[in-house]
């Protein structure tokens, strides 16, 4: 190792590098041992060195910006509850040149074949562990290593097809592997956003062509995961544990670049072994499953039996062969930290050949000659749990750092070691490589990590070409730094000439995925989306009519305000709330449902969403009742207006568009009935009538329409049996009875479906009435017959 | 000695449960030496749309099944018959505590008999530092395995009650130990854990045992239930051993073995998921007719 004498930056240096001073004895991308600038660096220092930091600065806050618009969030578990926090990019790419990657590659390539390996082993004969190399005992403790998948075979003949490795750089300039992550991969969602991000930064900056692109690999990768036995007309899917998940982002922002399906367990049903997506067209075939769920909750039948994240009947299929799997059940067990003392010696056993890229070392004390070597040396340790599957790098993974507990809870390394022995790993306390991040308007080293993905292809391992590094939020160049979180950088794999363009989509292959493979739960809470936002806005719209009434009367004793209150009391809205607290509950139940939807939902309708919630949270503690809360249920309602027209006029018009627009019409039907059954009936106060036409917005069509103050005959006859108005239910019904006709089995033997056959009397019913016909009584049934509608769309398309 | 043995289970759903698939644990193993199955058939009524026998890793018999429409009954009727041998238990050739990990560690093995599995976290079990010193001061590092397999049994049989009542198939084993009550399912998993303190492997057995009825009287027909005791494995000499902490007793040629495992979660006779709301009812009925003369 060399290091310690610390390299002075060279004279012709810009003073954007002024204060970047490299520790003695930790290597850096930016400069190399002996002071000098890495030739790869040099463009972009170059042009940045042409900008003030302002410019730099302004440039910096273009990827803040697109990422905060794009909604790139991540979970941060170390708190609970959980909070979605803003992606932490850290805008200056980590420069590699491409004939360093290339052996980078190269000795990950070996590490997963190495892994691929060992997996084949302990899922088989266990080989290793009959001739010494691995102890029974620390896999038979692991709890990501399942019994139930002993002797079960991949369906796609491999056990790993989309692995991970952290790796960083020692103080003598070579990598070395942090850690492998083999049990669901995260990362290469986030690497595709770190490339947007730093393209708005630099797009007119800096000239890029000379930076490996990303499409290829996830093209490549899309291809394996189609390709693999069996998967001919069948979807891929995404297996995701839900939106509470710290990476659930990625998991929507993939789907929707791969074209996959995004799935939650329950989407999933195991028929004759055959894994089936439930869709509104019932069960149909799945080829290939990504899971992004680990293997142990994937099955409550076999595997973590309280798991509400899995599917019953998933560990058969895999048994029987009738799945692929990315990666196959039981993967977690590679991530075994204390796999990494024995992995080196293993890799010389099953290739004849050493690692070519070391990993971390590392001493399980579970042998007495590594245990005392622990001891001895535990000042320059991390000591952790040997099962531990976290990365060592990462907050609380480890409990002892440099000969001391993390939290003081023992007083004795010695005493600890020899108790737990078996359960205990130590690891070289390593020294990270620094790369640039700017700070307060300075480019400074901090430590840094680069995650390197790798996917199995017909053709063997292909790699990610850059695109996420870890970056440490102090200078403290030890990998105790890493542990108190920090950002996320790009990392750029640099040619020496330009590298040819890749896409996605090569041009005329372009095959569209079935549109009308719908999964009911999808449909589900599409449905209920488009109910809860129609909902809110009744919600305001009551809301503010009261409000009104009020100024106008001046007491909530006159009858007017009376009126209202009492009927808004029926329907759970209390008018004495400026903004009523049903309001904010209906919003919250339709931001849920989004949240279900997200990989099917326009960023643009999220953003509206999310815009709303934020104003009615703002609104909600300041707003006072009367002229105020008028003016803000106004605002609200027309974001809400807002939303509803993004949606309507800018989402495909796919099935998941028609279950949003049915659960509108749904609602709509209804809450127009309750108005009419409940603000107009026999003994309401005069002028109620025309609360209710304003409550309907048609005030400008009823006076076109109607001479004279609104009755409840012309308020029936605009409201509910018009069928031009879309403000009516015999209009919405019409629209309930087109979009029924258009899903699936709707036109089965000639026959209208059964959802159809409920709607059609109750749009005939309406077509035919006079306004006296439509009685309170006839409302109210009309309101039982939505209600059997809704259970029977239910039945039909949504389990 | 030979026993015919029937069981049957009835669940009744309140509301009809979509897509039921269950993973059953009912038929009795083979075990060398010990135990022979002359016969065995598992109904299940309804006929379910999927059904497949095999073994589970730990060489048990399993049954898995799955309906494809919604059901609100389920049958499961077992008939068995088995041939038993009282293991021969002889001199006690386990080594004392302090030697048995020197002789698990030169266990190279991952098969179902291997001691390895049967020492660390369960999923029912779970290392607990009170059981380890409930252990600890029964036995001690100078006694033999054996002799602290017994002792540790025994000491469990004294301070824990039998009580139905106090506890169910979900109770926590700390939860049962602190309140020292509780069924077979209790006391196997409260030993499972003192023995694993000690660094005895240990693992669960889930079976049957013909009651013996009182002097005088006659047997009660259909009042045996489903038992549960504890395997512990006493060095490479001796291997496994069972013993029953509910009855404080090595076992004998009453016990009749279902399926090895960790711990309950390994080897529940019934396991399965169902997409049901409401209730749902259980009824269980065991014979085990001895059918040699005493």
């Amino acid at each position: 190792m060399t290091g310690g004498n610390a390299p002075s930056p060279a004279p012709d240096l810009p003073p954007l590098l002024a204060g970047y001073v490299p520790k003695p004895g930790v290597a850096d991308e930016l400069f190399d041992a002996g002071g000098g600038l890495r030739p790869v660096w040099r463009p972009l220092i170059d042009h940045l060195a042409k900008l003030t930091p302002e410019q730099i600065e302004e440039h910096f806050a273009r990827g803040r910006t697109y990422l905060r618009d794009a909604g790139v969030y991540f979970r941060q578990y170390a708190t609970t509850p959980a909070p979605e926090r803003d992606w932490p990019l850290s805008p200056v790419p980590v420069l590699i040149h491409e004939g360093e990657w290339a052996d980078i590659c190269d000795g990950l390539t070996q590490r997963a074949d190495l892994l691929e390996a060992v997996m084949a082993d302990l899922y088989g004969p266990a080989d290793l562990v009959r001739q010494g190399h691995l102890p029974a005992e620390l896999v038979a403790r692991s709890p990501e290593w399942l019994r139930p998948l002993v002797g079960v075979r991949p369906a796609s003949g491999h056990f790993l097809h989309l692995v991970s490795f952290e790796i960083s750089r020692n103080p003598d300039g070579s990598w070395f592997v942090i850690g492998d992550r083999t049990q669901a991969p995260s990362g290469a969602g986030f690497a595709l956003e770190n490339r947007m991000a730093t393209t708005r930064i630099f797009n007119d900056l800096f000239p890029r062509e000379n930076i490996h692109r990303l499409a290829g690999f996830f093209r490549a990768f899309r291809d394996a995961m189609d390709g693999l036995p069996g998967t001919a007309n069948r979807r891929t899917a995404i297996l995701t544990p839900g939106p509470n998940n710290a990476s659930y982002f990625e998991h929507t922002y993939i789907a929707r670049y791969l074209g996959a399906l995004l799935l939650e367990g329950e989407d999933i049903t195991v028929r004759d072994g055959q894994v089936m997506v439930r869709t509104i067209e019932g069960p149909q075939p799945l080829g290939t499953l990504w899971r992004r769920v680990d293997s142990d909750y994937t099955d409550p039948l076999e595997l973590h039996e309280e798991s509400q994240l899995g599917t019953p009947g998933l560990v058969n299929a895999s048994r029987l062969g009738r799945v692929n799997l990315i990666n196959a059940l039981g993967s977690g067990v590679l991530e075994m930290r204390a796999l990494m003392a024995f992995l080196p010696k293993v890799c010389t056993v099953l290739t004849g050949e050493a690692l070519r890229l070391p990993n971390i070392a590392t001493w399980w004390c579970g042998q007495p000659t590594e245990r005392a070597y622990v001891k001895q040396n535990a000042g320059r340790m991390m000591i952790a749990g040997a099962l531990a599957h976290d990365l060592p790098l990462d907050i609380g993974a480890t409990t002892a750092v440099g000969g001391e507990f993390r939290s003081g809870a023992r007083d004795s390394i010695d005493a600890w070691i020899d108790e737990e022995g078996a359960l205990l790993v130590g690891q070289e306390l390593v020294t990270l490589s620094t790369a640039p991040a700017w700070y307060e308007g300075r480019l400074v080293p901090h430590p840094m990590t680069v995650r390197v993905t790798a996917a199995r292809t017909p053709r063997g391992w292909t790699f990610m070409p850059g695109g996420y590094a870890r970056i440490g939020a102090s200078d403290d160049a030890t990998a105790l730094a890493m542990q108190r979180g920090g950002a996320v950088a790009d990392v750029w794999i640099v040619a020496d000439g330009p590298v040819p363009h890749e896409t996605l989509l090569p041009p005329g292959t372009r095959q569209l995925a079935d549109p009308e493979s719908l999964p009911s739960r999808a449909a589900e809470n599409l449905y209920w989306l488009g109910r809860y936002v129609e909902r809110a806005e009744t919600a305001l719209r009551l809301a503010r009519a009261y409000q009104l009434r009020l100024l106008e009367a001046g007491s909530p004793d006159d009858p007017h305000p009376a009126h209202l209150s009492a009927f808004m009391a029926e329907v759970d809205l209390d008018a004495a709330q400026a903004i009523p607290s049903g309001v904010a509950a209906a919003l919250a139940a339709a931001g849920a449902c989004a949240g279900k939807v997200r990989d099917r939902f326009s960023i643009d309708g999220w953003a509206a969403l999310q815009d709303l919630s934020r104003t009615l949270d703002q609104m909600a503690a300041t707003v006072r009742p009367g002229d105020d809360a008028a003016r803000a249920t106004g605002v609200l309602l027309r974001k809400l207006t807002g939303f509803a027209g993004l949606v309507h006029e800018n989402m495909y018009r796919f099935a998941g568009w028609r279950f949003l627009a049915f659960g509108r019409a749904v609602e709509r039907c209804d809450a127009l009935a309750a108005i009419l059954a409940g603000l107009v009936a026999e003994g309401a106060p005069e002028g109620a009538a025309e609360i209710v036409v304003e409550l309907g917005d048609s005030v400008m069509t009823h006076r076109r329409r109607y001479r004279g103050e609104a009755t409840r005959d012309s308020v029936i006859d605009l409201l509910a049996l018009d069928p031009n108005n879309p403000r009516a239910i015999l209009f919405q019904l019409t629209e309930m009875l087109d979009l029924a006709a258009r899903m699936p089995g709707a036109g089965r033997d000639g026959r209208p479906s059964a959802l159809m056959r409920a709607i059609l009397p109750l749009q005939a019913r309406l077509a035919v009435a006079a306004p006296d016909a439509l009685t309170d009584e006839a409302l109210s049934g009309l309101r039982n017959e939505l209600a059997v509608v809704s259970d029977l769309l239910s039945a039909e398309y949504l389990r | 000695m030979r026993y015919d043995i029937t069981l049957r289970v009835d669940y009744a759903y309140d509301f009809a449960s979509d897509q039921a698939r269950n993973l059953l644990h009912l038929l009795p193993r083979v075990v060398p030496g010990r135990q022979g199955v002359v016969a065995s058939l598992l109904t299940v009524d309804p006929a379910p749309q999927e059904r497949w026998d095999g073994l589970d890793f730990f060489g048990n018999g399993a049954t898995w099944i799955a309906y494809h429409e919604p059901i609100d009954s389920i049958s499961l009727s077992l008939k068995a018959q088995t041939v038993q041998t009282t293991p021969a238990m002889g001199m006690d050739l386990s080594p004392r505590l302090a030697g048995l990990e020197a002789e698990i560690g030169a266990c190279q093995d991952l098969g179902p008999e291997a001691p390895h599995h049967f020492l660390g976290r369960s999923a029912r079990v779970a290392p607990d530092p009170e059981m380890t010193a409930f252990a600890r001061d029964h036995a001690g590092a100078g006694q033999s395995a054996l002799q602290a397999v017994q002792a540790v049994g025994g000491a469990l049989h004294r301070e824990m009650a039998f009580d139905a009542a106090a506890t169910d198939a979900r109770t926590p084993t700390a939860e049962a130990f602190a309140q020292r009550r509780g069924v077979c399912q209790d006391f196997s998993h409260v030993m499972i854990a003192c023995l694993r303190g000690l660094g005895i492997p240990a693992g669960y057995v889930s079976g049957f045992l013909r009651t013996l009825p009182p002097p005088g009287q006659p047997r009660l027909e259909g009042a045996d239930a489903m038992h549960a005791w504890v395997r512990a494995w006493c060095g490479s000499d001796m291997g496994w051993v069972e013993f029953d902490p509910t009855n404080d007793t090595f076992v004998r040629d009453d016990h009749i073995v279902v399926s090895y495992g960790r711990d309950y979660a390994d080897v529940a006779p019934v396991r399965g998921t169902l997409r049901s709301t409401g209730g749902q009812h259980t009824e269980h009925a065991v014979d085990v007719v001895p059918l040699d003369p005493a």
